[in-house]
């Protein structure tokens, strides 16, 4: 599971890691995505969520991807009922507590056409942190005597050379791709986030491809006149895509909060016949818009607006 | 957001009316001390917290898994996750989810403080499966931060008081407390933190300090000692001298509503 240390310079070594402009279609970079990858995704809940991505992908109907991220929302139940994967690692997986336990996401795995493989958080951002560090694994404190460690591929105790203790090894993932939606960028992949970070930045370290998509791109001027809000550096980005909204319907901080109603509507969808209701959401927002705008306006645009409005309260203090 | 209907307790004579939610909310913030550092989750514990905050504990700063440090969350809009912006208001410091947990592993958080969908005898909680793993009946959303909470952090938890809830044995530790009793927790290679309280609409439990069984601290008013027995799933010693709680204030009460006016989290 864990790439052998030469093998992931040596990919490294092959990417062009020019400061160069990358700035292309959501269609140009879902192809950048191998059927059967394993792609990470940014942010956290419903917080920038690489959603435009995940829907360039599922309407490219690539197959057989291996998803991780620190928290799955209802980009992981769109996973699963895509067939886009059907296999997530991740720490938690349904829509939000308000919302209570997905339904797509038990259909889904209570049946086994689906893996929910769980790792505790602190383990998802160690493993992370050890891909973006080139060791094999990170050492940590959590997850032993529970039940969650007995289920986690790869995890194995070991008795501390330095003390004595018992630590767990958490094995280190470095992602064929990494899919994170930021504020802004410039064309070559430089990128600024506001707020809350997540695991973004060790992911973006972690993987062999990234592919960024931004509220908005900006020049490269603009980031040297301020380098140290720099978060994700150009040389790790191999993809840059314009889409406004590009988390929608999740947040972005700063720009929108979720858009609760369709996260209420998502929610009457898949409540009853999880099956049916997730393949009428994906037919309605997914294949039947013709691009990403038409997506949004399906949405609405009281919706729209209402997140944005609630989105730039945040600077109202 | 969803929103249940508004279930009120029927009134009862010189007895102010809350809900369940809202008797947990307030027994757990009472926990709580000026001073301490308080890694919460969303739900009870993020109302708890604010509420003790804005009551006996104004210098208590609260962490939320998503990265923050210190915030005041607004009256009225709390945030569906730990993860949305709404969580950030005003805080002092925001840094990356696999830091914010690493502050857990260092010892800089005084209580982990959460919910609880099943807990057993020795307070090991499951929030993953119901029934067997391999097979369950259903599957829940998982740990989350909630293991590594458990596993680094002295711990309250705050949830309804149900017999299919306080079970005998978790059908899976999800999240451990003191896993098989008397020094297990330690040998598992979890030397530090473990269950303080679980605080529930029926009173308040802690530990046995050698055995590590669940035991009950405090009965809720109008809490008889078998009503707590018949509503757990495993033999809860009540001392004969227990002492009972005070009924939530009218001043909590206020508090607690106009933070959660909407009643996402205290219907």
């Amino acid at each position: 599971m864990t790439q052998s240390y030469l093998e992931l310079r040596q990919k490294t070594r092959e990417r062009d890691r020019s400061l160069r402009d990358k700035v292309m279609s959501l269609e140009e970079a879902a192809k950048l995505v191998d059927n059967g990858a394993s792609v990470a995704l940014g942010g956290c809940t419903a917080s920038r969520t690489p959603m435009a991505m995940l829907w360039a992908l599922v309407r490219a109907q690539k197959q057989g991807l291996v998803v991780s991220r620190s928290i799955m929302s209802t980009e992981g139940d769109i996973l699963y009922a895509s067939g886009l994967s059907q296999h997530v690692i991740t720490s938690w997986f349904s829509q939000g507590i308000v919302w209570g336990v997905s339904k797509v996401m038990r259909a889904y795995t209570e049946s086994k056409r689906a893996t929910f493989e769980e790792w505790s958080h602190m383990a998802m951002g160690l493993r992370y942190r050890a891909g973006a560090m080139g060791v094999p694994f990170m050492p940590m404190r959590s997850m032993m005597g529970s039940g969650v460690v007995d289920r986690a591929p790869g995890a194995k105790t070991m008795e501390c050379p330095f003390t004595g203790e018992q630590l767990l090894l958490v094995p280190a993932l470095n992602p064929d791709v990494a899919l994170i939606h930021v504020q802004r960028c410039d064309a070559y992949g430089n990128a600024q986030l506001d707020g809350l970070t997540f695991m973004d930045i060790d992911i973006a370290m972690a993987a062999n491809k990234v592919i960024l998509t931004t509220e908005r791109i900006v020049s490269n001027e603009q980031m040297r006149r301020h380098p140290d809000q720099t978060k994700i550096g150009f040389f790790t980005v191999d993809a840059v895509v314009e889409v406004p909204f590009g988390s929608a319907p999740h947040e972005c901080y700063g720009l929108y909060e979720p858009f609760y109603s369709h996260m209420d509507l998502y929610a009457q969808m898949t409540a009853k016949d999880p099956d049916k209701g997730a393949a009428d959401y994906l037919a309605r927002f997914y294949h039947e818009p013709k691009d990403w705008a038409d997506y949004l306006s399906r949405i609405g645009m009281a919706e729209l607006l209402d997140a944005q409005r609630r989105g730039s309260g945040i600077y109202d203090d | 957001m969803t929103t249940e209907p508004v279930r009120t307790t029927p009134a009862l004579a010189a007895v102010p009316a809350y809900t369940a939610s809202e008797l947990l909310g307030v027994m757990s913030a009472r926990l709580l001390k000026d001073g301490q550092t308080v890694f919460a989750g969303v739900g009870i514990p993020l109302l708890a917290a604010i509420l003790a905050q804005k009551t006996h504990a104004p210098g208590l700063t609260i962490l939320f898994e998503g990265g923050v440090i210190g915030p005041f969350v607004e009256a009225g809009k709390l945030p569906p996750s730990t993860n949305e912006q709404r969580c950030t208001r005003r805080a002092n410091m925001l840094v990356s989810i696999t830091e914010v947990l690493l502050m857990l592993q260092r010892g800089y958080v005084d209580v982990g403080f959460m919910g609880g969908a099943q807990i057993d005898r020795y307070g090991n909680l499951n929030s993953s499966f119901i029934g067997d793993a391999d097979n369950p009946k259903i599957r829940l959303p998982g740990t989350g931060g909630g293991n590594d909470i458990a596993s680094l952090a002295d711990m309250i938890v705050a949830m309804k008081h149900e017999k299919r809830r306080f079970v005998e044995k978790v059908d899976f530790i999800t999240s451990p407390g003191f896993i098989e009793g008397g020094d297990s927790r330690a040998k598992a290679g979890l030397p530090a933190g473990g269950m303080f309280r679980v605080v529930t609409d029926l009173g308040i439990m802690g530990f046995d300090a050698q055995t590590r069984a669940m035991t009950v601290v405090a009965l809720h008013p109008g809490v008889t000692p078998q009503a707590i027995k018949d509503n757990t799933g495993f033999d809860l010693p009540v001392p004969s001298d227990v002492p009972v709680t005070e009924v939530p204030s009218d001043v909590e009460l206020a508090i607690l509503r106009e933070l959660d006016p909407a009643r996402l989290y205290t219907a």
